[in-house]
C-alpha cells in the first residue's frame, strides 16, 4: 500500500492561554486511501496529543467531524487525502465560536433546532388500540430527503446570511422543520410556522444555495427553504386576504 | 476547564471573496442593477412613445450612442445570466411529486428553457426581426 | 417573534424574477438591435404606437412585465446592498421600493394615455 507524506496546517487555539489563534504545521506519513480524519488521528497519536477535534463514526453518519478543509466546510471523515496534493489547511467550522483548536461551540444551532420542534406533534393522539400511524411510500417521499440530516452544521458554515446575521435560524433547522411539516403523521405545522415564517426564519434566506452544495448527505436544504417560502406566502394570502383568515 | 470561546468575525464587505460560489452569487445579484436600470430606461421609452413621432425618434437616436450600446450589451448579458440561474433554481424550488417519484429536475428546468425559446422566437417574429 | 409580512414583498419578487427571466433577454435584444442602428420593424413609431394604442391586452402585458420586473430588481438590489455590507436596510428598502412603485405608476399613466 502506497504511503504519502502529508503536510497539515492546523488551526490551534487554547482558551486558557491564547488570545489569538495560531497555525501549527504537522507532517505525517499517511496511506494513499486515507481521509483527513485518519491524518489527524495519526498526528494526535504520534506527534501531538494536545490537538483537539471532534469525531465519532468515521462514516459520515454522526456529523461530528465538520471542519474547514482548505476553506470549504467538509466532514473530515469524508474528505480524501488523494484529492489534496498540497498542504492541507484545517480550521474549525466558520460562523461558530471556537472552544479549543478545531472544536466549535454549536450552542446556537442546538437552541435553534429546539425552537423548530423537530418531532411529530399530534393534536389528537391515536389510542394504542388503533395501532401504528400508517404511511404510504408516497407520503414518505414527501419528507424523506429532509430526514437525512445528520446535524453536522456544514450548511451553517457555508451560509453567508448566517455568517452575517446570527439571528437567522439557518438551513438545517428550517429544513428539519419542513421535514416534519411534510410528514403525514404530524399535526404541528402551525406551531412550527410561528417559528420559521418569521423575519429570522426563512425570510433571512436569499437562496445563495451554498448550504445544498456542501451538504454531505444531499439533504438539499435550499430546496426545503424555498418550499417553506412558497408555503408561507400562500399562508399569508389565506390569513390576510381571505375572509375568516382561511380558517 | 474554562470557556473562553474565540469569535471569528465575518468581514461584512469582503466575505464573498472567500469562495468562487459566493462571487457567482454576487454576480447573479448584481444583475438586478442592470435590469432595474434597463426597466427605468424602458419607462423613458414609453414616455417618448407617448410624446409622439419626434420625441420617439430622438429616443431611438439617443439609444445609438456608444455608451448606450455598451449598456445594452451589459443588460443583455445580465438578463441571460439572470434567466439561466433562475431556470436552474426552479428545479430546486419546485419539487413535483408524481406517485412515488419526483419529476427529474432537468425536466422542470428544460421545460422552462423550451418555453423561453418559444416565447422569445414569437416576440422576435412579431417584432419583425425575421 | 410573530410571523413576518415578508410575503408581501417576496411573492411579487418571485413573480417578477420569473417575468424577467422569460421576457427581458429578448426585449433587451430588440433594443440592442435598435441601439446598433438595426431598428426592428416592430419597434418603429407607427408599429409600436399602433400595437399599444389599439390593444388593452398589450398595455396590460407591458405594464405587468415592467411593474413586476421593477419590483423584483428593487427587492434583489435591496438584498444585494445588505450583502455588500450596507447596514441601513430600512432606508435602502424604502428608497428602492418607492422608486419601483413610482416608475410603475409612471408606466401605467403613460400606457393609459397612449
Amino acid at each position: 500500500m502506497k504511503e504519502r507524506l502529508v503536510q497539515l496546517e492546523v488551526f490551534r487555539y487554547n482558551p486558557d492561554t491564547d488570545r489569538q489563534p495560531s497555525y501549527q504545521r504537522y507532517e505525517v506519513s499517511c496511506l494513499e486511501e486515507w481521509v483527513v480524519l485518519d491524518a489527524l488521528n495519526k498526528v494526535k497519536e504520534t506527534l501531538d496529543p494536545t490537538l483537539n477535534y471532534r469525531w465519532s463514526c468515521h462514516m459520515a453518519v454522526c456529523g461530528s467531524c465538520g471542519m474547514m478543509i482548505n476553506g470549504e466546510p467538509r466532514l473530515a471523515c469524508h474528505t480524501f487525502l488523494r484529492d489534496y496534493p498540497g498542504v492541507i489547511r484545517i480550521e474549525p467550522l466558520v460562523h461558530f465560536p471556537v472552544e479549543r483548536d478545531l472544536i466549535t461551540a454549536p450552542d446556537d444551532f442546538m437552541a435553534k433546532l429546539k425552537r423548530v420542534k423537530p418531532y411529530i406533534i399530534r393534536k389528537q393522539k391515536q389510542p394504542l388500540e388503533a395501532g401504528e400511524y400508517k404511511q404510504t411510500p408516497r407520503e414518505l417521499l414527501r419528507y424523506r430527503q429532509y430526514a437525512m440530516c445528520i446535524n453536522c452544521t456544514l450548511c451553517y458554515a457555508a451560509c453567508p446570511e448566517y455568517g452575517l446575521t446570527k439571528h437567522f435560524i439557518g438551513p438545517a433547522a428550517i429544513a428539519l422543520a419542513h421535514r416534519y411539516n411534510q410528514d403525514s403523521r404530524d399535526q404541528g405545522r402551525d406551531e412550527r410556522q410561528e417559528v420559521i415564517a418569521t423575519k429570522e426564519g426563512v425570510w433571512e434566506c436569499t437562496f445563495v444555495g451554498a448550504c445544498s452544495e456542501v451538504c454531505p448527505v444531499h439533504v438539499d436544504p435550499a430546496s426545503a427553504l424555498q418550499q417553506v417560502k412558497i408555503a408561507s406566502s400562500f399562508d399569508w394570502i389565506k390569513e390576510h386576504l381571505l375572509p375568516g383568515g382561511g380558517k | 476547564m474554562s470557556r473562553n470561546p474565540l469569535i471569528r468575525e465575518v468581514p461584512p464587505t469582503s466575505w464573498y471573496f472567500r469562495h468562487p460560489r459566493y462571487l457567482r452569487y454576487m454576480s447573479r445579484e448584481i444583475t438586478s442593477i442592470f435590469i432595474g436600470a434597463y426597466c427605468v430606461l424602458l419607462v423613458f421609452g414609453l414616455a417618448a412613445l407617448a410624446g409622439g413621432p419626434e420625441p420617439y425618434a430622438a429616443f431611438i437616436a439617443a439609444l445609438q450612442s456608444p455608451l448606450s450600446i455598451a449598456f445594452h450589451v451589459a443588460v443583455f448579458i445580465a438578463a441571460l445570466y439572470h434567466a439561466t440561474t433562475w431556470f436552474n433554481a426552479t428545479q430546486v424550488a419546485m419539487k413535483i411529486q408524481i406517485g412515488e417519484d419526483f419529476l427529474p429536475g432537468s425536466t422542470i428546468t428544460g421545460a422552462h428553457y423550451v418555453i423561453w425559446a418559444v416565447l422569445s422566437l414569437v416576440i422576435l417574429g412579431f417584432a419583425g426581426v425575421f | 417573534m410573530a410571523k413576518s409580512n415578508k410575503p408581501v414583498v417576496w411573492f411579487p419578487f418571485a413573480a417578477g424574477g420569473t417575468v424577467i427571466a422569460f421576457f427581458i433577454p429578448v426585449i433587451a435584444l430588440l433594443t440592442l438591435l435598435a441601439a446598433l442602428g438595426k431598428l426592428p420593424s416592430g419597434l418603429t413609431y407607427d408599429a409600436l404606437h399602433g400595437l399599444l394604442a389599439g390593444s388593452v391586452l398589450a398595455k396590460l402585458v407591458v405594464f405587468g412585465v415592467l411593474a413586476l420586473s421593477l419590483w423584483s430588481s428593487a427587492h434583489r438590489l435591496r438584498c444585494t446592498c445588505f450583502d455588500f455590507g450596507l447596514r441601513i436596510d430600512t432606508l435602502v428598502a424604502t428608497v428602492l421600493y418607492i422608486a419601483a412603485i413610482v416608475a410603475s405608476l409612471a408606466a401605467a399613466m403613460l400606457l393609459f394615455r397612449l
